[in-house]
């Protein structure tokens, strides 16, 4: 049993909670809760709630509610998180009632979605709260029943004195409990007494998103709400020059139209404010279908942007041809070293094989399925906002800022979001339907059509890299050299494998300017240098005629008993239990007959993935027969999620590899909509998936974005075995430059 | 704008829009039918799927002045307590991630279903091309069609 010091104040959740109920635009379904599926059909609602804590609230009947802090993008957490909560709690999971918090800084930390780190940030303060709770019922019951707290025990959401035989369900001591002063200082379960972290839990809003209950920020209604689109340039090195709205304003049901300027010039920009245009023109009417029609009517004059331009990018309008180009000539002319042990120069002119490689990726669109879109009623003294956003906390800054509002007056309700892989963390679309609401005076939800959203930017930035490698005469790697870049960002990450187990190691990096926006996509950086740096170790191995996962294992032996260098960003032990325990469950070295199979490795998120990609072929086109997946997370949580987490990931990862590309010309891009940018389909995906989880006791680590790089080298890998082709540009289903 | 009665999930109801608008949009915006979702507008992710008299259709593009009198059923009308076969199987192969696309790839199965009430992988995979799942949800969805289909 582990004690750990609490950071709860009650106090402060309820005092918060007072102007959260400025949201009374929220109809009834909005707040109503999740029902775990488990629970019994007719969960009876109590007559009184008692907060316990920011975090639950106890029935008087004995039904719980738990509030998910962070935001859901499909990463599940809005079913792992509490139960981590009610585990600690220690209540039976079918009395849980689950509902989203809204953005809540002096209860919740981190409220953001990003970076895996959701359940490995939130893990401890999730447990604590779960623990205070039961401790404050013991308390309560111990005084009830004049014993000693250390003589109550609890079992899934029942109190008991065994010295008395007296027993008491966590509902009739809730009301006391809730007087209590939360404890200091609280004693945490041990990981062998967990009864529902390490259980498969259903989705809980399953039921809701089967029947098609609102639950999206594209859903959301309120009083009075209007509708809000933009138009925002063609082009990227465009802004607004001039609008003619006469005939647009004369549609039907249209109320508005203005040009808007999403940021005020003296505005000092966070991470998440990146904006592609800020100066935009907006529509505003009364339905959807009437507001795409009157922005079809507008005419809108663009020009370049100044070479003097705010955003510090340059002018010109840029074309995919060019941007190879480019990174071509920076990654001779410009790179920078970033690490180097050893003597590489020295390395590679002694060794007797030298090989060397090239891999591109293209800019690519998030796309998730729900396109960008925000509520915001803004009134003179209080705005309420809801919507889908990855970073809550952050953009309530941006808004209050630009709105000329204190803090305490921007209240940010989050919606479950339809997908976000990164695009929306940067929430200027929020912005955009405050200034909006602004000006019009009315509630308004502003939406993007997918053509609006796919041009907008913010995109995965093109990569490049030049991979080299140096064998000496007993095929020993003796010298590794890499160096890549990207427009803007170079992806380099110079301290993951194989730094640490090569004596002669050379990483450098190299940037292009753009001014075409980019961000963080799923996977930042790993989403390519994975795939590059697994293929590329696949052909060493293959010159060095070794097993490619033995020629990992060798190199990850040598990182873990004599590491080169120091600062190498990866466990090497557990680097190497995910590709053994993948070699195992794949039969690697007893059942590859008749596959064409390639093998990749990867750590990134805090995670480690390893996975074996089977191809075989059907009237000559490769088929992904079925794809294996070690991985190590740590303490698996929600096990069926985070078995979807990781097929789901694989599925995207092989999409993404094979089909996705973003073009541009004349600084268009020339894919806009799902017609001409290419996703995924269901006959192309793995026909089976097969996960295995590393047991061990390390405290979670996340899942959003480790199983989605390595897959792309694994199925480049198995390709090669497949066709004899080896695969060194984005889309494979190309394999060429542009 | 013109007044058009539809027949929705076995009810009768009135609308005042422009012949224009695609059904998504009437469902969305006039009738607070939601769970119908927008993702294209151009039929190319299949998000908007319901079923004009059992056949699967992508109500973006479909306008509200071609539907008549034809029986239309949304997510929200495949059953009276979420318990149609697919719903269910939805829930027992816990398929959704972010949720967003499922209401459509429910709407297309059931439209499968009603043609093909024991589906091929293969003929799965065809049927199902034109839903995309950003998530990649794929072979939970297989699953839950073929649970659906053999319960």
């Amino acid at each position: 049993m582990t004690t750990v010091k609490t950071k709860l104040d009650r106090r402060s959740f309820i005092r918060s909670s007072a102007l959260a109920g400025g949201g009374l635009l929220l109809t009834f379904s909005w707040l109503a809760p999740a029902c775990t599926t488990d629970s019994p059909k007719q969960l009876t609602m109590p007559d009184e709630w008692y907060e316990l804590n920011g975090f639950l609230k106890i029935g008087n009947n004995g039904a719980v509610t738990i509030m998910s802090p962070n935001p859901e993008i499909g990463q599940n957490v809005k079913t792992s998180m509490p139960m981590i909560v009610a585990d600690e709690l220690d209540i039976d999971w079918k009395f849980v009632m689950v509902e989203q918090a809204p953005l809540n800084t002096d209860i919740f930390t981190r409220q953001l979605a990003g970076g895996s780190q959701s359940i490995r940030q939130g893990w401890n303060g999730l447990r604590m709260a779960g623990a205070t709770a039961r401790r404050m019922l013991r308390e309560a019951a111990a005084h009830e029943w004049k014993v000693p707290v250390d003589e109550i025990t609890t079992e899934a959401g029942v109190l008991y004195h065994t010295g008395s035989g007296k027993e008491a369900g966590y509902g009739e001591m809730a009301s006391a409990a809730a007087e209590l002063t939360v404890p200091e200082e609280v004693e945490l379960k041990d990981i062998k007494d967990f009864t529902i972290i390490g259980t498969s839990r259903k989705n809980v809003d399953g039921p809701k998103i089967v029947t098609g209950k609102p639950l999206f920020g594209l859903d959301y209604k309120a009083e009075g709400m209007v509708i809000a689109m933009i138009e925002h340039p063609p082009a990227f090195g465009m802004k607004l020059k001039s609008f003619d709205a006469t005939e647009a304003k004369g549609m039907p049901g249209i109320i508005d139209v203005f040009a808007i300027k999403t940021y005020n010039d003296d505005y000092e920009w966070q991470w998440s404010d990146i904006t592609s245009f800020t100066e935009l023109v907006a529509v505003v009417g009364k339905s959807t279908w009437e507001v795409m029609n009157a922005k079809l009517m507008l005419n809108v004059e663009w020009e370049p942007i100044a070479e003097d331009n705010a955003q510090g990018v340059p002018v010109g309008k840029e074309n995919t041809a060019d941007h190879y180009k480019k990174m071509e000539e920076a990654a001779v002319n410009s790179s920078r070293e970033r690490r180097r042990d050893g003597n590489p120069e020295e390395a590679f002119k002694k060794a007797a094989k030298v090989i060397e490689r090239t891999y591109t990726a293209p800019f690519q669109a998030h796309n998730p399925m729900e396109p960008m879109n925000f509520f915001a009623d803004v009134k003179d003294d209080l705005a309420l906002l809801a919507g889908p956003t990855q970073t809550p906390e952050f953009m309530e800054k941006t808004v209050a800022a630009r709105l000329g509002l204190p803090l305490e007056k921007v209240d940010v309700q989050m919606t479950r979001m339809g997908g976000g892989f990164g695009r929306r963390l940067y929430g200027h679309f929020m912005v955009e339907a405050a200034v909006i609401s602004q000006k019009v005076k009315a509630p308004v939800k502003l939406i993007y059509s997918r053509e609006d959203d796919m041009s907008y930017g913010i995109y995965r930035p093109a990569y490049h890299a030049l991979y080299r490698a140096a064998l000496d005469a007993d095929n020993n790697l003796i010298g590794f050299h890499v160096r890549m870049g990207g427009i803007p960002d170079s992806p380099l990450h110079a301290n993951r494998f194989p730094a640490g187990s090569v004596d002669n190691y050379l990483a450098e990096s190299f940037s292009v300017g753009t001014n075409i926006s980019t961000g963080a996509f799923r996977a930042p950086g790993s989403n390519f240098n994975a795939v590059a740096e697994q293929s590329f170790l696949d052909e060493v191995a293959e010159a060095a005629g070794k097993d490619p996962i033995q020629f990992r294992l060798d190199l990850l032996k040598r990182a873990q008993e004599n590491p080169v260098g120091s600062n190498n960003d990866y466990d090497a032990a557990r680097y190497a239990g995910v590709l053994e325990q993948v070699r195992e469950k794949s039969g690697w070295d007893t059942n590859s007959e008749g596959k064409s199979r390639g093998v990749a490795a990867y750590f990134c998120h805090n995670s480690y993935v390893a996975n074996v990609v089977d191809i075989t072929k059907k009237d000559g086109e490769p088929v992904i027969e079925k794809v294996y997946a070690s991985v190590d997370c740590g303490i698996v949580v929600n096990p069926d999620a985070a078995v979807n987490m990781t097929e789901g990931s694989i599925v995207d990862g092989i999409g993404h590899a094979m089909y996705s590309e973003l073009t541009f010309s004349e600084g268009q891009p020339e894919q806009n909509n799902f017609d001409m940018y290419r996703l995924i389909r269901h006959g192309e995906a793995p026909k089976e998936i097969e996960v295995h989880f590393v047991e061990n006791n390390i405290d979670p680590t996340g899942l959003g974005e480790p199983p989605y790089p390595p897959v792309m080298g694994a199925l480049a890998n198995a390709l090669y075995k497949a066709n004899g082709e080896r695969y060194y540009h984005q889309p494979f289903v190309k394999n060429s430059i542009g | 704008m013109a007044v058009f009665n539809l027949n929705i999930n076995g009810k009768q109801h009135e609308v005042d829009v422009d012949p224009s608008t695609p059904m998504l949009w009437v469902l969305r915006d006039h009738l607070d039918l939601v769970g119908t979702k927008f993702g294209c507008g151009i039929a190319q992710c299949g998000a908007c799927t319901i079923l004009v008299n059992g056949v699967a259709t992508r109500s973006c593009i479909t306008f509200v002045d071609s539907v008549g009198d034809k029986e239309i059923t949304t997510i929200e009308g495949l059953s009276e307590n979420g318990d149609h076969p697919l719903q269910k199987a939805w829930i027992e192969e816990d398929v959704p991630q972010c949720g967003y696309c499922q209401s459509g790839q429910i709407m297309n199965a059931a439209g499968l279903l009603n043609a093909n009430p024991s589906p091929s992988d293969e003929e799965i995979e065809m049927a199902m091309h034109g839903n995309i799942c950003r998530c990649g949800t794929y072979t939970r969805i297989k699953k839950a069609i073929k649970t659906a289909a053999n319960s």
